[in-house]
């Protein structure tokens, strides 16, 4: 109950304080936290907090799956767009051969469309799904770790 | 042939810079870990151009350019597909297979659906993908020595493989993560440099090239040229045209004047065909023969629309399931950094595509005679010493050739890398030593089909690599991330079934490539079908055997998705033969958490 972290040293003994202590997380929240530097993120905390999860099925599954779900649907939104908008462009000049005799700057618009758009297009979208999957995730450490 | 001095000493420059790379690199590694995933401990932008450097093969450096000359704006879709493949991966992959500790994909298996045989038919598809794309990577070599040197193109291949071999052996992933880093920027040099001098020259030099283009469209040659085909091609004529040929044309030995009316002609092996200036081009078979189809996009008609979106999906979809690509990501430290190096792989990899569609448009002005062999391939070897016969030329000329080096030498050694770390973990008993036997006998087994199978261009050959993977382990990957259902049952069955239709289709490919061409587009670009119909049997059989759903199937969720702060990543490093073997690793935690409660 008294601190976070198990002492250095020993991370593969469960602690059972430690346990308690993930238990009442609510309780936890305006104690006082010993911040141990280099401290072993080994085998041993991770089986703890597993199992910890596994206990309180209702509050941990719940989150968990939220998370998932908004990352998928991110991820979903995100990559279906690109992939709607790249695949639209065959279909598009299919249907209407006469995009192909449209200039731009000297250069043909469907050689600009697939010669050039697609990159930063595709690093755009990464960006976007960057920012958003690290803001779902700090959202969520710091909805289990207050 | 060319016979240019500077290639050879460039290429020689670039193969001992690979092998002091690696040698500095190797010093240090000496545990597995080491070999197998640098220790986990490589900077984000470093990886990010160590897999970009990986990733741009032959198919990227040579073969883009070459199918953009052949096929005009239609080969576009591989540069786009090759980079939004790397999207897809990035958005449903990245992070969650690096938490997931894996190693491998049998290795990604195993941890999601529990141990199986499902183990052993992803060791056995990992190997396909791998071998299927070193082949194309080793035949790119031998026709890159034999385009500047005229050496034999056996050598290629067998140099690109000793050297490879040799640097793998002595590192691993640890000497090959700085290899293929410094790599990327070589290759990225090697093709911006001659691509800014070649298409200034191209813009502002009116006398220096030709119009070969009249105004029908019709292609012709801008001077008298000399064709001398190696193997037999089918040849399509549009417009009438003469020319005087040696050797079989459609059968009949010929030698002198010929008289072509427009259709279809079969030229034979070791035929010299002696165009004049201004005569019409003859192209290759199933490519645009005039300029009018060449410069529009999809002129296929709906074949040509299904064989688009084809490649659509192969390549979107394809590229989470190479191994090499994948392998990559367990150098990572965590989950956020495996998904800030994909962001910054993109960024490389835009940066890198614009420069092959450049060159493969201007050596459509220079260059018709590869339309009528079809080894477009050697399109951009061959572009600035045609268009610059002299010192600057040659110069230009071997910084490709050196450029096109890096390309084989840094995609065989991924591969080499990944192939032989599944090999020896999963076929042998997973030590240093065994690591070194696989890494010599997937070289030997790679150099072997290189020399036995038919050559054809770089980019088609990986394009069906791409298929397989999406077909097989696209699926596995992202039903396994993201969907609890699951069993290792359906994935078995998806993998059979996607995987099996795509050899399938293969295989009658390359059976009616030699009788008579009678197969459907469709099979050779099959993705757009067995890409869906190996989800659904997936998801249709993991239904069917909902009770074989893993037990632990929340908390491998849990390990996947949750944020790296939390702490719940966990290396399977036992695999590596750092302790026992996994399944004793895995029996621990399965004991051990039931005491726990």
């Amino acid at each position: 109950m008294t601190k976070h972290s198990g002492p250095p040293g020993q991370p593969d003994q469960p602690q059972p304080a430690e346990r308690d202590a993930w238990l009442s997380v609510a309780a936890r929240k305006n104690r006082r936290r010993r911040v141990v530097l280099a401290d072993p993120r080994g085998r041993g905390r991770v089986l703890r907090t597993i199992i910890e999860l596994e206990e309180q099925t209702s509050v941990g599954e719940k989150l968990i799956r939220d998370l998932i779900r908004t990352q998928l649907r991110t991820g979903l939104a995100l990559g279906g767009g690109t992939l709607l908008l790249l695949a639209a462009l065959p279909l598009v000049f299919y249907l209407a051969p006469s995009v192909a005799e449209v200039e731009l700057v000297g250069v043909r618009l469907p050689w600009l469309l697939l010669g050039l758009l697609p990159f930063p297009l595709c690093y755009g979208v990464g960006y976007a799904y960057r920012r958003l999957a690290e803001r779902h995730e700090h959202d969520f450490v710091s909805s289990v770790d207050r | 042939m060319i016979d240019n001095p500077w290639s050879l000493v460039l290429v020689g420059v670039m193969a001992l810079l690979t092998f002091s790379l690696g040698y500095v690199g190797s010093r240090r590694a000496n545990t597995t870990p080491d070999f197998l995933v640098a220790r986990r401990a490589v900077p984000a932008t470093r990886n990010a151009a160590a897999i970009s450097g990986e990733y741009l093969s032959a198919a990227s450096f040579l073969g883009v350019a070459g199918l953009v000359l052949k096929d005009g704006i239609d080969a576009l879709w591989y540069p786009i597909g090759f980079t939004a493949g790397y999207l897809a991966m990035m958005l449903f992959v990245a992070a969650p297979l690096r938490r997931s500790g894996a190693y491998t994909l049998p290795d990604f298996a195993e941890a999601r659906l529990g141990p199986s045989n499902l183990r052993k038919f992803c060791t056995f598809f990992v190997i396909c993908i791998g071998v299927l794309y070193l082949v194309p990577q080793l035949q790119s070599a031998g026709l890159t020595l034999n385009t500047i040197t005229g050496l034999p193109p056996w050598l290629g291949g067998a140099a690109v493989t000793v050297i490879v071999v040799v640097n793998v052996l002595g590192g691993g992933m640890r000497a090959i993560t700085l290899v293929q880093a410094f790599q990327y920027w070589g290759k990225l040099f090697a093709i911006a440099a001659p691509t800014f001098v070649l298409f200034s020259l191209f813009l502002v030099g009116p006398g220096n090239g030709a119009q070969p283009v009249d105004s029908s469209g019709v292609l012709r040659f801008p001077e008298k040229v000399e064709v001398t085909t190696v193997d037999p091609v089918r040849v399509r004529v549009a417009v009438p045209m003469e020319l005087s040929a040696t050797g079989l044309v459609d059968g009949y030995p010929t030698d002198g004047h010929v008289y072509w009316t427009p259709g279809l002609y079969e030229v034979g092996a070791d035929t010299e065909l002696r165009f004049e200036a201004g005569s019409p081009v003859p192209v290759v078979e199933g490519s645009p023969t005039s300029n009018h189809d060449w410069l529009r996009p999809q002129t296929g008609g709906l074949s040509g629309l299904f064989e688009t979106y084809s490649l659509i999906f192969a390549t979107f979809l394809g590229t989470m399931g190479l191994p090499h690509v994948l392998v990559r990501f367990y150098t990572n430290p965590d989950g956020r950094a495996a998904r800030r190096t994909a962001l910054h792989v993109l960024y490389l990899l835009g940066l890198f595509y614009v420069f092959p569609t450049v060159l493969g448009v201007i050596s459509r002005q220079y260059l018709p005679q590869l339309l009528v062999t079809g080894k477009t391939d050697a399109a951009v070897l061959l572009l600035p010493t045609t268009m610059q016969p002299n010192l600057l030329g040659q110069v230009l000329g071997a910084v490709v050739a050196a450029g096109a080096f890096a390309a084989f030498l840094s995609t065989s050694s991924g591969l080499l890398v990944s192939v032989a770390g599944v090999v020896s973990t999963d076929i042998l008993p997973g030590k240093v030593r065994d690591f070194r036997w696989a890494t010599v006998l997937t070289g030997a087994v790679a150099i072997g089909l290189a020399f036995l199978l038919p050559r054809s261009d770089a980019s088609l050959t990986v394009a069906m690599s791409f298929a397989l993977a999406a077909s097989t382990f696209c699926p596995l990957l992202l039903l396994g991330i993201w969907w609890r259902g699951l069993t290792w049952v359906g994935a078995m069955a998806g993998l059979v079934v996607g995987g099996g239709l795509v050899i399938g289709a293969q295989v009658v490919t390359v059976v009616s490539s030699y009788t008579g061409r009678w197969a459907p587009s469709v099979l050779s670009q099959p993705a757009l079908v067995t890409v869906p119909v190996a989800f659904l049997t997936m998801v249709m059989i993991s239904k069917l055997t909902a009770r074989r759903r893993p037990d632990d199937v929340n908390q491998i969720l849990l390990r996947l998705h949750a944020p790296d702060p939390l702490g719940f990543m966990r290396d399977r490093e036992s695999r590596f033969g750092v302790e026992e073997r996994s399944r004793a690793a895995r029996g621990d935690d399965a004991t051990s958490s039931p005491s726990g409660s």
